[in-house]
């Protein structure tokens, strides 16, 4: 009887404890959150992910009472954040679309936007394959479904695979308005979740064809020289892309609400100062100068 | 004292009654939230939310099919005869391209003067076709035309063979694709491991020794507690050129690959959970029945897996639950191509990889938002039917031992 009444009011005082132990601990992080500084939240693009990590990287050494959570998702999903107010900078690889600016006006906000870099889009495809240069013509082709077999653009007898991003990525966006001159991409194109498992796919596979950008580029597969009007061709670098030879090249852009200056402005002057372009150029990417 | 541990007693069922109502209440919330939300989607309009097709009032054409609209689009139909309409070239003209047209300054500070332009435009070409928000069309009057926006109806949704969330100006939503292809994955990965699932179940709970069992069932747990994303990325490195050797294929991405990680992630839970119910027959039916003279193997399937039949039953419906609804696995290994499958080889969209891919970006309370809670709804009744049919099997087989 006794052991009995001793265990229950054990129990008792632990829940005791363990409920004033949650409340005391919330106040604290109430006035934690005061005098700390808020977090910025980054969402959206995976292609400019390796910009905002590296950026935020770099600041948070600088400033250590700030933290900065960055997040991809595609371009799409991270202006639709912005919209819905779950992020403070929408991160987007394509221009904010018409219907999303009118979005935003009927909420009330105003979107403003920033141009952090320059990213020029690779063609690449498998390492074995002996196509070497493609027309924008040619690509619409491959892309939409008109162009079926490699032998047609003189390369060996095999069927053409064609790899897109997710409809959510600005990559997407962009190759379709840029390349693709707003035409829908074939029906039943493969469609890889992100810009890695673009890269894995193509490096497995022999007929394959697929863009990704160009900081995304590596040995695992081979780049494409392309041709806008048919007669240049011209290698996807960095140096092509800041010269304004190769032709698809757009902007990166950081989107915010208008309000929101005084939390974001110093980060943002970072990611335009020297030093922050520096970082951007060691990613693989074009400064804004 | 008695009163005291009375009460605590009483206290108890009440919380847990109290938990288990609230549990049931908030699922029956979800899933009616899920068709909610889907049921929307057949008072939408086929176009665009907010835009809307105009013609110059010449134009004969009256209506137009949302196929039609889709290949006019994409400069597959590019005669006004191939739609009933008078031997001219269809000039497509988008929205944005006013931009390209005249300068921002021209269009007035809140865009104000950008109806009268449109309005010019299409009374200087009567062959065109004009896709404008409705924000900014010229009102219909002399010359200009409305095209009328049909609803979506249930053939287009479920009867569609394209899914295509995103094109402009009509969004085409037709899932019969991604049923198909749900299915026919879910289905082989089903066949390939509830077989092996129940033989590794039956080698662990009766033929291994104690040494071997002490080994392979903590391993096998600790397949089963592998984050997905895990097995996609093994699946995509490793399985997928593996099935493109093998079968000299285009391309390893196919409903197979994804039907075979699907097996491996399911045959955790199934082993798991068939070994747990039959080790647990009570040691006096198996010396019965082996004290009247049965064999072994007589033993083990006339005796003890129709006593654990409910067990395996309930081993069935999660490996099939897990199998049906896995999403990061499947989204890196089938190639996500929205086409109807027709071979085994084909790469083939599912509907949870659909979901996972598409719901960020879909606007909230948008037509391609309900269209993936209806995605939803479908799946869940998919996996509501299954489960049901196996119940009735295990029903019968009980009944049958009897």
């Amino acid at each position: 009887m006794k052991n009995v009444i001793l265990s229950y009011s054990k129990l008792v005082s632990l829940l005791i404890i363990g409920i004033s132990l949650t409340a005391c601990s919330s106040s604290a992080d109430e006035t934690d959150a005061t005098t700390k500084s808020s977090s910025i939240t980054i969402k959206g693009s995976d292609t400019t992910l390796p910009i905002s990590q590296k950026i935020a990287e770099e600041y948070m050494k600088d400033n250590s009472d700030e933290t900065i959570i960055v997040t991809g998702g595609g371009s799409g999903v991270g202006i639709s954040s912005l919209l819905s107010g779950t992020t403070d900078i929408a991160q987007s690889s394509r221009k904010i679309k018409f219907d999303e600016v009118e979005k935003s006006r009927d909420m009330g906000k105003s979107i403003k936007e920033v141009i952090i870099a320059y990213d020029a889009m690779a063609i690449v495809v498998h390492t074995n394959n002996k196509v070497n240069e493609l027309t924008r013509a040619q690509l619409e082709g491959i892309f939409t479904g008109k162009i079926q077999n490699w032998k047609e653009l003189g390369g060996d007898d095999l069927k053409i695979i064609p790899y897109s991003r997710e409809t959510s990525s600005g990559t997407y966006e962009f190759f379709k308005e840029s390349v693709l001159l707003d035409k829908n991409y074939v029906n039943g194109i493969m469609s890889m979740p992100a810009t890695g498992a673009i890269i894995q796919s193509v490096n497995q596979t022999e007929g394959a064809i697929g863009y990704v950008g160009l900081a995304y580029l590596n040995d695992e597969v081979k780049a494409i020289n392309v041709s806008y009007d048919g007669e240049n061709y011209v290698e996807p670098t960095v140096e092509n892309a800041k010269n304004g030879t190769y032709p698809i090249v757009r902007p990166l852009y950081f989107y915010h609400e208008e309000g929101a200056e005084e939390k974001l402005d110093k980060f943002i002057e970072y990611s335009l100062s020297p030093k922050g372009q520096q970082l951007i150029e060691e990613v693989g990417f074009v400064t804004v100068n | 004292m008695k009163h005291f541990k009375k009460f605590l007693e009483r206290l108890v069922e009440g919380a847990l009654t109290l938990s288990g109502t609230v549990t049931s209440i908030t699922i029956l919330l979800i899933v009616i939230f899920l068709f909610k939300e889907g049921a929307g989607l057949f008072n939408s309009s086929s176009i665009e939310k907010g835009y809307a097709l105009y013609t110059h009032s010449d134009n004969p054409v009256g209506d137009l099919e949302i196929i039609e609209i889709k290949d006019v689009f994409d400069s597959n139909i590019s005669n006004w005869k191939e739609l009933g309409g008078k031997d001219e070239e269809i000039f497509l003209f988008r929205f944005n391209e006013i931009f390209k047209l005249y300068k921002e300054s021209e269009l007035g500070d809140n865009y104000e003067l950008i109806p009268e332009k449109l309005e010019e435009i299409i009374l200087n070409n009567p062959n065109i076709l004009a896709y404008l928000p409705l924000r900014y069309a010229p009102s219909e009057k002399e010359g200009i035309k409305v095209l009328p926006n049909k609803n979506i109806t249930l053939t287009d949704f479920f009867g569609g063979k394209e899914w295509m969330p995103t094109t402009t100006p009509a969004p085409m939503f037709g899932v019969v694709p991604l049923v198909a292809g749900t299915l026919l994955v879910s289905f082989i990965a089903i066949l390939i491991a509830l077989p092996l699932g129940l033989g590794v179940a039956i080698y662990l709970s009766e033929l291994a020794s104690d040494k071997v069992r002490k080994i392979m069932k903590p391993t096998i747990e600790l397949l089963a507690g592998i984050p997905s994303v895990v097995y996609g990325f093994f699946g995509l490195v490793v399985l997928v050129p593996i099935v493109q050797n093998a079968f000299d294929l285009p391309v390893g991405e196919t409903a197979f690959t994804g039907s075979l990680v699907l097996a491996i992630m399911a045959l955790p839970t199934i082993i798991t959970v068939a070994e747990d119910s039959m080790r647990s027959t009570p040691r006096a039916m198996r010396e019965a029945s082996l004290a009247l003279g049965a064999t072994h193997w007589q033993t083990i399937y006339k005796v003890i897996i129709p006593y654990s039949a409910s067990g395996i039953s309930a081993a069935v419906v999660l490996g099939i639950g897990r199998a049906i609804g896995e999403t990061m696995a499947v989204l890196m290994v089938t190639g996500n191509a929205a086409l109807i499958p027709s071979s085994l080889f084909d790469p083939v969209r599912t509907i949870p990889a659909t979901i996972a891919a598409e719901l960020g970006e879909a606007p909230v309370g948008g037509t391609h938002y309900q269209a993936l809670f209806l995605l939803g709804c479908i799946l869940f009744v998919i996996t509501l039917i299954i489960s049901l049919i196996v119940e009735l099997i295990s029903k019968k087989q009980v009944n049958n031992g009897l």
